[in-house]
């Protein structure tokens, strides 16, 4: 998918894209289940994480409703329920629940949430790179050596220590740093969701639209190698 | 539907449950106690489980089994450590343990299925019905291996296993059932071998697992060979007597450090005593309960660990904790007590008595499944990291841990050889960094097309089932083909091994022909009891006072005999009751003769 389809009409359209019942053959209307013979459809594969949950495609997002939503699904999907069905929809059951169970994990966590709608607006996420910020690349450099040479030391010598004070300050820094980029990410989610709420289809919006996700994906990728860089810190200063 | 059990499947006891109109209960046999102890021993006569096998723990200790639980889903390298504990002689086959019983060896899941039967015995007799489904509980933090096991004892066992459910949140099922509660719940459960704890959120319905962690190798077991260390100890210093070449003897000092530990959960001091071999005379020692604290204290901190990493990966402080639930009979012990509750800063719930309440719960499960209950739902995690050996011998961590299942993840593979025709996958489950440091749950051979390296695309699928039991599938990308994958576990009975096992547990099943004759003789006699009694209301006029009562006798003499478990016995009572009823038949075949003679003329009769 890359970066057309993000309007309701659209979104329609995939889901008739898997327009026949496997039971009963007849013309599918309904969501999940059968309008007339009542089993559960298997999720499609092109089904979207957002549409799955009846949201629509934006950041913000109250979590409340998506638990709701959440324990609705499972309560419709859970293999419990189906314990006394035949094969077919058992299996069904299980392909819809994980799948389920991936979508909620996923948009729940406000990061994932953002790397997976730049999936699907801009393509893979697998390829960004973890890059540096700009402006820590020195500092980062220096820490990597700080680093180093603590590693190598004696860890009960005065030098050790005096590196280990060091580096507890480096990482309140790099911590605090990360809370601003998390803090960035946010202010993008409100730009990404007022520009879907204006629903534009002018030249400004599509150059706005193609602003944001790059910025977007700039900070995951800043915010990615921050975090391995503290993982790393705290796991060496343990 | 027919009936679903639920069976607590213990290291040290095992019980069954069902739901009785909405209401989970245990089943006990007449005159004993729900709990079977998960004992299992070779006598004379056969082998045979429960209480009085857990008698010849000390009379024929290298032929009685017990926490055979513990073995599950282990190889013998996994076990070096506590092998010398042990007076049954263990082997290895196929990278499952085996355990010598006599002329023959048999494997952990063979021996948890005995103790299944006998649950399932329990059942049917209680129930008076044929039991052939069950949803069996496992500790939370069970890899793998250790579930399928579980699974496989089940079918050795004749029971479809329709769902392998995790001891704390069945627990708190129970609970849940009982209390309507709604927040988080820490569960802690501490049982004969091995120590959970669960992070719930409760809400409508809906049993959510936030995180789980545990220590599958911790638990009473451990406590009782702290105690008996010591008692082994003063012995050998006060008597010059190394009892560990005398294992009747090891038993009966593990027995009693039980129940020392057990009376001191009542009482500040207790007295230990024990015969001593070799005409040495009675060893006796005073035990307090601040000697037990002081003993055990390392052990109990040993389950803060995960108690702490489970609040963490659950997202929560301790303080965010609203209920602590105990489970277990480890967790009558006071300083387990003190310690859950500080660390968690409230008075925890053990209002359920801690021993049943996990069968209770699978009972509530199983009631799940059959559609009795139908406004709960349980959505339970992984509690390992599952993932495959990539380049380097790292693992590639594929579905993490405390994942809510059922869960899956695709991974897509090729080839780097021109004209390769297969994958080698190698699938792990654990948290460290390297292949080797995690658990080997199995390998399989991914069969490729000879193609241009990179050219085929086989996509994988890895699926952990509700059971938190792993599934894979490949399909080949190109030809849109799907490949049944033969996958050999690791530390796991085949398909093959697990089908031998059954017919096996069929050739030696004469206990289960007894059984079944009991639970007929039992529907029979109920039959005839109703049938008599109706037969003296509708014509009991009909007959000499006296017969009436000689009748009546013999009905409450079945009474007491189907209440029995002698099947013949029973059939003889009923004998007995044809016999005094004969009179009885007679003239109420006669009467109904005459009613349908009356009002008729001489000449229409003949």
């Amino acid at each position: 998918m890359n970066g057309h389809i993000h309007n309701t009409d659209d979104r329609r359209e995939l889901q008739m894209a898997r327009s026949m019942c496997w039971h009963c053959q007849s013309e599918m209307a309904g969501e999940y289940f059968c309008d007339r013979c009542v089993k559960v459809q298997p999720v499609s594969k092109d089904l979207d994480y957002f549409t799955c949950f009846g949201l629509p495609r934006r950041l913000a997002l109250n979590p409340q409703t998506l638990e709701t939503k959440f324990y609705e699904l499972s309560r419709a999907f859970h293999p419990d329920f189906y314990q006394n069905k035949s094969d077919e929809e058992q299996t069904i059951s299980l392909g819809n629940s994980a799948m389920l169970n991936t979508a909620y994990r996923t948009l729940r966590d406000p990061i994932q949430r953002a790397e997976y709608l730049l999936d699907l607006e801009a393509g893979s996420v697998k390829d960004i790179r973890t890059t540096p910020p700009a402006d820590l690349f020195e500092e980062i450099l220096e820490l990597q050596d700080t680093l180093d040479e603590f590693r190598a030391s004696d860890r009960a010598s005065e030098s050790a220590s005096t590196l280990r004070t060091k580096l507890h300050a480096d990482r309140a820094t790099l911590e605090q740093r990360q809370r601003d980029i998390e803090a960035q990410l946010l202010q993008l989610f409100s730009r990404w969701d007022a520009l879907q709420d204006r629903g534009e289809a002018t030249e400004q919006a599509r150059t706005e639209r193609g602003r944001i996700l790059k910025e977007m994906r700039d900070i995951l990728s800043n915010r990615t190698y921050v975090k391995n860089i503290v993982n790393d810190l705290v796991a060496t200063i343990a | 539907m027919s009936r679903i059990v639920g069976i607590d499947l213990g290291t040290t006891n095992s019980l069954v449950a069902y739901m009785d109109h909405g209401t989970p209960r245990v089943i006990a046999a007449r005159h004993e106690r729900a709990m079977v102890p998960s004992v299992v021993a070779l006598t004379d006569n056969g082998l045979i489980v429960g209480d009085s096998a857990k008698e010849h723990l000390t009379r024929t200790p290298e032929r009685t089994v017990y926490s055979v639980k513990r073995f599950m889903g282990k190889s013998l390298a996994d076990v070096q450590g506590e092998l010398a504990y042990f007076p049954y002689t263990l082997t290895e086959k196929g990278g499952v343990i085996r355990i010598k019983l006599g002329e023959k060896s048999y494997s952990p899941p063979q021996i948890s299925a005995m103790i299944l039967k006998e649950l399932k015995l329990r059942a049917e007799a209680f129930l008076g019905e044929s039991i052939t489904k069950a949803v069996i509980t496992v500790p939370a933090y069970f890899n793998d291996s250790q579930r399928q096991a579980t699974k496989d004892a089940g079918m050795i066992a004749g029971l479809e296993v329709l769902r392998i459910i995790n001891e704390p949140t069945a627990a708190s099922l129970a609970y849940g059932l009982q209390e309507k509660t709604q927040g988080t719940i820490a569960v802690y459960d501490l049982g004969g071998g091995t120590f959970d704890i669960s992070i719930l959120k409760l809400k409508n319905g809906i049993f959510e697992v936030l995180a789980t962690n545990g220590d599958t190798h911790l638990g009473g077991d451990d406590f009782d060979q702290l105690i008996a260390d010591l008692f082994l100890t003063e012995i050998r210093t006060q008597y010059g007597l190394d009892l560990s070449t005398h294992p009747d003897h090891m038993q009966a000092v593990r027995l009693e450090a039980e129940r020392a530990k057990i009376r001191l959960s009542d009482e500040l001091k207790t007295t230990a005593g024990l015969d001593l071999p070799d005409g040495k005379g009675r060893f006796t020692r005073e035990l307090t309960r601040d000697q037990l604290d002081g003993l055990c204290t390392a052990l109990v901190e040993r389950t803060l660990g995960p108690c702490r990493l489970a609040v963490k990966d659950s997202g929560l402080a301790p303080g965010d904790i609203d209920e602590v639930v105990l489970v277990g009979g480890s967790t009558r012990m006071p300083l387990v007590r003190q310690r859950v509750q500080a660390l968690f800063g409230k008075q925890p719930h053990c209002e359920l008595n801690p021993d049943e309440v996990v069968a209770l719960g699978a009972a509530v499960q199983a009631d799940i499944l059959s559609g009795g209950t139908t406004d709960m739902l349980l959505l339970d995690v992984t509690p390992l990291s599952l993932g495959i050996e990539t380049m380097g011998g790292v693992m590639s961590s594929l579905i993490r841990r405390n994942t809510t299942i059922p869960a899956s993840a695709k991974e897509m593979f090729t080839t780097y050889v021109d004209g390769q025709t297969g994958v080698d996958i190698h699938i792990l489950q654990g948290e460290r960094e390297l292949a080797k440091d995690n658990r080997s749950l199995a390998r399989f051979r991914l069969k490729v097309p000879p193609l241009p390296a990179g050219v085929p695309r086989i996509e994988v699928t890895f699926l952990i089932d509700a059971n938190g039991i792993l599934n894979v599938m490949a399909k080949d990308m190109r030809t849109g083909e799907t490949q049944s994958i033969e996958v050999k576990p690791s530390y796991g009975l085949s398909d093959q091994e697990v089908e031998r096992m059954i017919e096996d547990s069929f050739k030696f099943a004469a206990d289960d022909v007894s059984a079944r004759k009991l639970i007929e003789a039992r529907l029979d006699a109920g039959a005839l009891i109703t049938t008599t009694e109706k037969s003296l209301a509708d014509g009991g006029h009909l007959v000499a006072t006296g017969n009436v009562e000689a009748i009546r006798t013999a009905l409450s003499a079945l009474a007491t005999a189907k209440d029995g478990t002698d099947p013949r016995a029973i059939r003889a009572r009923m004998a007995d009751i044809e016999q005094a009823a004969k009179g009885l038949t007679v003239a109420m075949l006669d009467d109904s003769l005459k009613q349908g003679l009356q009002g008729k003329k001489v000449s229409d009769v003949t």
